[in-house]
């Protein structure tokens, strides 16, 4: 276990280091410095801004040094948990994103949770019942859900609300809890609006996990200890859910690591559908502004969170499945 | 009656001899055929090319060419039957400003009616970039007295009163073939690392391999968003068309590596390689005279399901307004003008947009997948 995990562990850092330098690289893409940009945004404002001042800003963020001492000092900052500032809000980052990174997270936990809870009953029961009605439905609602992309999914979705509710679907609070400090009302309020997006955001992993969980699930079924503990009289649904459904549930487990970068990427463009306060609409317009320096701590924020995300499911798969430890 | 039973025999026999003589080409073609979803997803899918190809002859008007007068106009059905004759007409649409709310609203005046007819003619274009014409699919019959771009708006107009329908078929263009682009470098790229990692093997497997785990386990759309915004503003369409096309297909070819490296390395074992290498072929030769095309069926296979991939991707990014810009055409483009909510309550047929975009990807995903059963014509059926 112990060597499974430093092993994944390593993979983390890399992985995060490969975003961390794509990050950067996308601070660095757009035409001049950021300095530059910084003072022109600041002049615009209508702020003075001195040459001391504009040199000595220079010299923090490195520029003019090689582009990996530049990158280094970025990180540096970052591990002391300075992302920098933001250009158009005119505020640090971290504070621009405290909540929303938050509401992240949640959401796109709340989206695996509600991919398990649907997709393993409905593939159980459409593996046991193969070729029956139900199946088919299911099947056929799962290819559908795989296809559709779910930013399309959420646009319809705010259509139908319109259309048959009149309301609006956007948003995660209701507006007397939008500005409010946590307290048990703004959490059942977050409760109620997160319900859509995480639907939209679920589907895709839903339908293929339904579909994973029925293949595995069949497999199993055929295989010969079924029948000996079928012909030895245990009942059905006890038989099932003891032994093949276990079996079949490791690589759903693994799934998950592979599913959840998926569900924080789509998380973001389904939060500029919807309107949802998550980090999303945030990179969206500091992209659309060329506010780099937020938008690199954006990806780069998502980035490690999608690794922990999967670093943790890896280790849960580890724990269960003790055969990917010797992998 | 004692004459059908040899005759049967007969038949089984011709068609078993037909079968050991058949080419792999048509055996996979007659597996392919019995999935019939899989073949109307195929006939779906030519659909959309041939809509691709013929973009202009399919339109109703100039999609670029904006009318304020004809703005957000809803749908306009045409009427195929007047008092129980056939003949097909649009009715005229009578504009005015409600003076409350300052919409827009068009009110369809059906005693001035207009008739359509195939083949009518419309505005001038080159069909396939080389024959002037200006005859349309359907247009008014008295274009010297009424204009098409006027008259037919079978999908509404947008809010520069553009014709939604000829705007769709246009962006067919630039949304299928941006599929089909990505798909070939992503395969470029896909073979050559996936063939390298499973044609040597050892470290260097090691490393591509453990790249491709890396590219996975990051969140593409983030990344894609931030690449996109840092495209210059002032590229040209073509020029922003390739570079989202390299964007997105910089991320997909790990699928494809995956499926080569599998086949080479199942069939790294094979006699015919082994012969191969023994009679002195370089591993080129090797590669790609005798394994490709040993597994190509597979490759399509994989390629074609790709590609939805990369109708979403480009969609995805131009919805965000990160990817081809106005006046470029594709459905992304299109489906900007419904980022609000408003515009989805006023003037929700600015939606249609996403229809085509979900029926290909479905038509894509049905034909990969037949394909992918018919890939290996040599192993046993099911069913």
């Amino acid at each position: 276990m112990l060597g499974y995990l430093i092993r994944r562990i390593t993979y983390g850092i890399v992985t995060i280091f490969a975003v961390s330098v794509l990050s950067f690289l996308i601070i660095q893409l757009p035409p001049g410095d950021y300095v530059t940009s910084y003072i022109a945004a600041l002049e615009a404002q209508g702020d003075d801004v001195s040459a001391e001042e504009a040199e000595t800003l220079r010299a923090y963020f490195g520029l003019g040094q090689p582009p990996y001492v530049q990158y280094g000092k970025w990180m540096y900052q970052i591990a002391q948990g300075n992302l920098g500032l933001s250009f158009q809000y005119r505020v640090p980052v971290t504070e621009v994103i405290g909540e929303r990174m938050l509401l992240t997270i949640i959401l796109a936990l709340g989206s695996v949770v509600f991919v398990w809870i649907t997709a393993i009953p409905i593939g159980i029961f459409s593996a046991v019942r193969q070729y029956s009605i139900q199946d088919y439905i299911a099947t056929t609602l799962g290819f559908i859900g795989l296809a559709v992309p779910d930013f399309l999914l959420a646009l319809v979705m705010m259509y139908l609300a319109w259309d048959w509710w009149g309301f609006s679907i956007g948003g995660l609070f209701s507006q007397e809890y939008a500005a409010a400090p946590w307290s048990l009302g703004r959490v059942v309020d977050l409760l109620q609006h997160m319900i859509i997006p995480i639907i939209v955001l679920g589907t895709a992993g839903t339908a293929s996990l339904i579909r994973i969980t029925r293949a595995n699930l069949l497999d199993e079924l055929r295989k010969p200890y079924v029948v000996t503990a079928r012909a030895k009289g245990m009942t059905e649904w006890q038989l099932i859910l003891k032994y093949p459904v276990r079996l079949a549930l490791n690589p759903v487990i693994s799934l998950t690591a592979y599913i959840f970068p998926f569900l924080v990427s789509g998380s973001i463009i389904v939060s500029v559908v919807l309107s949802l306060p998550t980090l999303g609409p945030v990179l969206l317009r500091s992209l659309l502004s060329q506010d780099m320096f937020l938008a690199g701590a954006i990806i780069l924020l998502i980035g490690v969170m999608t690794v922990v995300g999967t670093l943790l499911s890896d280790i849960l798969l580890g724990l269960v499945d003790p055969r990917v430890r010797l992998e | 009656m004692s004459q059908e039973i040899p005759n049967e025999n007969v038949e089984v026999k011709l068609l078993e001899d037909r079968v050991s003589v058949a080419s792999q080409r048509q055996l996979i073609w007659w597996r392919f055929r019995r999935h019939k979803v899989a073949l109307a997803g195929l006939v779906v899918v030519i659909c959309f090319y041939l809509a691709a190809l013929g973009g202009e002859f399919l339109a109703v008007s100039d999609p670029t060419a904006g009318r304020s007068a004809r703005a957000v106009v809803p749908p306009q059905p045409i009427h195929l039957f007047d008092e129980g004759s056939f003949s097909p007409h649009v009715c005229a649409v009578e504009g005015s400003r409600d003076l409350y709310t300052l919409q827009k609203t068009y009110e369809a005046d059906c005693t001035q009616k207009i008739g359509v007819r195939f083949f009518a003619e419309g505005f001038d274009y080159k069909f396939l970039g080389l024959i002037p014409s200006n005859r349309h699919l359907i247009g008014v019959s008295e274009p010297e007295e009424y204009k098409s771009e006027e008259y037919i708006f079978l999908l509404g107009t947008d809010v520069q009163g553009r014709d939604l329908y000829s705007r769709i078929i246009y962006g067919t263009r630039s949304s299928m073939t941006i599929g089909l682009i990505g798909v070939t470098m992503s395969l470029a790229l896909g073979i050559t690392l996936g063939g390298i990692s499973g044609f040597f093997g050892g470290v260097l497997d090691n490393v591509i391999q453990r790249t491709i785990e890396i590219i996975r386990s990051i969140p593409t759309i983030p990344l894609w968003m931030g690449l996109a915004a840092a495209l210059p503003a002032d590229w040209s369409i073509l020029q922003l068309y390739f570079a989202i096309t390299i964007i997105v297909s910089l991320f997909a070819w790990t699928d494809l590596a995956r499926v080569v490296r599998g086949r080479f390395l199942a069939m790294r074992e094979e006699d015919f390689v082994t012969a191969a290498l023994v009679a002195g072929a370089p591993w080129q030769d090797i590669i790609f005279r005798h394994m490709v095309p040993s597994f190509y069926s597979h490759l399509i296979a994989s390629a074609t399901l790709a590609i939805p991939f990369m109708i979403i991707s480009e969609t995805a990014l131009s919805f965000l307004g990160l990817g081809l810009r106005p006046p470029a055409i594709s459905w992304g483009v299109l489906l900007q003008a419904t980022q609000n909510v408003q515009a989805i309550a006023l003037t929700p047929w600015l939606m249609f947009p996403a229809v085509p975009v979900i029926v290909a990807i479905l038509a894509l995903n049905f034909m990969g997948d037949g394909l992918r059963d018919a890939a290996d014509p040599y192993s046993a059926v099911e069913s």
